[in-house]
């Protein structure tokens, strides 16, 4: 009697809403904690940073458009999505991380209510981070908090899964569209996220995640002209140097830091104030 | 009725006779030091370098230039008040500080209003009525905020972040140092400030402010020079923040200095903003509107609305009354009362503005200037308008900081606003219609920091100023003003 031979999946790109191989056609291994090989993971090249961008440039002001209390519920979908795909997500915690399964449970118990916490967001930031100036003159004068566009997020490398929903939710919430690199060298978590943003109501190019080699496509997302905010939670070596060349387009960047609140501090990285004067008349 | 725009010969009925204001007012030293650890330093110590008065070209004063070791010695006392002072003074005590400087300015405001316009070349009308009340505002504002901070919706201890480096422009000179300082002190910072190579004065006449609040020694220290010493400021890595307004050129440049150094920055850069006017707007209202936009301190401002984007229907008319109301512009003595548009503040700034008007000809856009007369002597230039201009015009690209007026048209409000975004800045528009919900529909749309319906280059302690896209990042005024010098 033989034991039934399993299918395996190919990971891929999530771009657009559509799940690509990399356009060069490279991969390269995956291994587990442990050092044993997991899979064959797509290794993103330039032109795929670059079709992502566009992606996300493109698929930004709808997302940004859609009510503050849709983008709540579609990103409380994605919970509803990763909870029940938890089971298969926690295998993959557990490889990537080299938890045992209750730790990696747990793992993604966090990740789902930190999804939660940050649909709760969507329609609160507005009231938290705006609000009514009392200028001197006959003016309606009013601030509101507005995305910056396009992140590129270079995920966390440690914390494949919880780091991850951190990095991408938070400028989610607030309006923006993603381009995050998942960890290079456990990316299977966020891959398997990104699957899940796909039946989540999330539209195509909000959410893109490559795979792939940080050295080579850092510096790209980096410096790209179409990116407005990055941060580098996942290079903290790199840093100063990909914020280097941010600087070229006067890109919003998000050092990594070691403390507790980055989440609020996520919030207000990658949204602008902007102010509106009316007159008041009769 | 003839469609030729008057010319200023013949509104003789409306002529005013000068009403000078009084140079004397500005009671200048000859030479003046840097301002360091509470005391001015020997201005023989230094090279000096001579301000002048753009109006006339004479010297009104000569500056120290600081040196680096310069620079080094004022960080250092700042650093020094922060551990032993200003880090040790409650927020209520701080607060009361900002209240003496804010009643100081109001106190000195004609003297700074005088000084400003000699150094600037604005006119002594807006220098009165906006740049020193506005600064007094400012430390008015911040000094309520010094003992509410934990109010402020940064968590219940926020942190200042230690010693500001900030550079300033000289557009505005006494403000841009109160848009600066004023919550720096209040989140708890201390501060090194370099005003502008060209308008050191008012700066430095607050500096006599600050010993006459008696705050205390190297809380604020005021370091004059040209680039080279802003660029000290920027590498000394004793610097916790750095706050720059000025070009967007610059601004990559020091955002690129200080990557990864953990310094942290705000930066107020270059704009090119577009007044949009819909064909419903109230047009007397809508045409002083366009004149205040650009014309407004010679156009030396960031946030000016630079590009006109006219709904065709009423293009002709706009452009009829608008030569009109250009012809009618007072040009000249920065210090008359009645003068509307000063001095260009630089020969290199006029350079500049001559260049980029040579190439809106060039390109085949159709001029229109004043026909004022201009002064012999000093920086001048008349106020221009360009119609036929199109996008990719460098004049309707490029931010020229100048009296200059480029026009566009549009049809729909989905042109006005795809016209509108077209441009790498972000710094502030304009709407102009009477229909509030299409008003509001435009604003939601333009990608800009600051939106003005029906009104323009207006400004308060109170609203956030600044930019999206390379127009910068962070904000100065209200409430996001301070998260620019907290920890947070």
């Amino acid at each position: 009697m033989s034991e039934r031979l399993d299918v395996r999946k190919t990971y891929k790109l999530l771009i657009d809403g559509a799940f690509a191989r990399s356009e060069s056609g490279r991969t390269y291994e995956v291994l587990d904690a442990h050092g044993a090989f997991v899979a064959n993971v797509a290794r993103a090249s330039r032109k795929d940073v670059r079709d992502a961008v566009r992606a996300a440039r493109t698929a930004q002001p709808r997302w940004w458009a859609a009510s503050a209390y849709n983008r709540g519920q579609v990103l409380y979908r994605w919970a509803e999505m990763v909870e029940s795909r938890a089971s298969e997500l926690a295998d993959q915690v557990a490889t990537a991380e080299g938890l045992d399964a209750p730790h990696a449970r747990a793992s993604v118990g966090r990740a789902v209510d930190r999804l939660v916490w940050y649909a709760g967001w969507t329609d609160k930031v507005t009231q938290v981070l705006g609000g009514a100036n009392p200028v001197a003159g006959p003016f309606f004068n009013f601030s509101l908090p507005v995305p910056s566009g396009v992140v590129a997020v270079l995920a966390p490398r440690d914390s494949s899964l919880e780091g991850f929903v951190d990095a991408v939710a938070a400028p989610l919430c607030v309006g923006n569209a993603v381009v995050a690199l998942a960890s290079e060298t456990r990316p299977l978590p966020a891959v398997l996220l990104g699957e899940m943003s796909a039946t989540a109501d999330l539209p195509g190019g909000v959410v893109n995640v490559l795979t792939g080699s940080i050295d080579e496509l850092g510096p790209v997302l980096a410096s790209h002209e179409d990116v407005d905010g990055l941060d580098l939670v996942g290079a903290p070596e790199a840093a100063g140097d990909l914020a280097a060349l941010a600087a070229a387009t006067i890109t919003r960047v998000l050092f990594p830091r070691g403390d507790g609140d980055a989440a609020l501090r996520r919030l207000r990285a990658f949204v602008e104030t902007t102010t509106v004067w009316h007159t008041v008349g009769q | 009725m003839s469609s030729r725009p008057l010319a200023n010969s013949e509104l003789g009925w409306l002529a005013y006779d000068p009403a000078p204001e009084s140079a004397s007012l500005a009671r200048l030293a000859p030479s003046y030091g840097l301002f360091i650890d509470g005391a001015f330093t020997d201005p023989g110590a230094h090279e000096q370098t001579a301000t002048l008065n753009p109006a006339t070209e004479a010297t009104l004063a000569t500056v120290a230039h600081a040196t680096a070791a310069d620079v080094d010695r004022a960080v250092r006392a700042a650093r020094h008040a922060y551990d032993t002072v200003w880090s040790a003074t409650s927020g209520a005590e701080r607060a009361k500080y900002l209240y003496r400087i804010a009643r100081l300015i109001q106190e000195r405001a004609r003297e700074l209003a005088v000084v400003e316009t000699l150094d600037n070349g604005k006119p002594i009308r807006e220098s009165r009525d906006v740049d020193v009340p506005l600064a007094a505002a400012h430390f008015f504002y911040y000094a309520g905020w010094a003992d509410k901070l934990e109010h402020a919706g940064f968590g219940p201890d926020p942190r200042p972040l230690g010693v500001a480096g900030q550079i300033i422009p000289w557009n505005f000179p006494l403000l841009m140092a109160a848009w600066k300082l004023a919550p720096a002190l209040a989140a708890g910072n201390t501060c090194v400030l370099k005003p502008a190579e060209t308008t050191p004065l008012s700066a430095l006449i607050l500096a006599e402010i600050l010993q006459q609040a008696e705050l205390p020694p190297g809380v604020v220290n005021i370091v004059t020079g040209d680039g080279t010493t802003g660029a000290a400021l920027v590498d000394h890595p004793g610097v916790d923040k750095i706050a720059f307004t000025g070009s967007t050129e610059v601004g990559r440049v020091i955002q690129a200095r200080v990557a990864g150094r953990g310094t942290h920055l705000t930066l107020e850069l270059g704009g090119k903003g577009a007044n949009i006017v819909f064909d419903d707007a109230p047009i007397d209202e809508m045409i002083e509107g366009i004149i205040d936009g650009i014309f407004f301190n010679q156009g030396h401002v960031c946030c000016a609305g630079s590009r006109l984007l006219v709904q065709e229907t009423v293009a002709d008319e706009v452009l009829r009354r608008l030569r009109r109301r250009v012809e009618q512009l007072r040009v000249g003595d920065p210090l008359d009362k009645n003068t509307d548009v000063g001095a260009i503040n630089s020969r290199t700034q006029l350079d500049r503005i001559e260049e980029l008007v040579a190439a809106g000809e060039n390109e085949g856009a159709t001029r229109y200037s004043s026909s004022c007369a201009l002064p012999e002597r000093g920086y001048w230039f008349a106020p221009t308008v360009f119609t036929d201009v199109s996008q990719s015009h460098r004049i309707a690209r490029e931010e020229i900081f100048g009296p200059v007026l480029s026009v566009l048209t549009f049809r729909t409000p989905e042109e006005a606003v795809a016209k509108a975004n077209n441009t790498t800045y972000g710094l502030a528009c304009g709407v102009w219609s009477e229909k509030g919900s299409r008003t509001l529909w435009v604003a939601q749309r333009l990608r800009a920091g600051v939106i003005w319906a029906n009104t323009y280059n207006r400004f308060d302690p109170t609203s956030p100023f600044g930019g999206v896209r390379e127009s910068g990042f962070g904000r100065e005024g209200g409430r996001p003003g301070l998260a620019a010098y907290l920890d947070v």
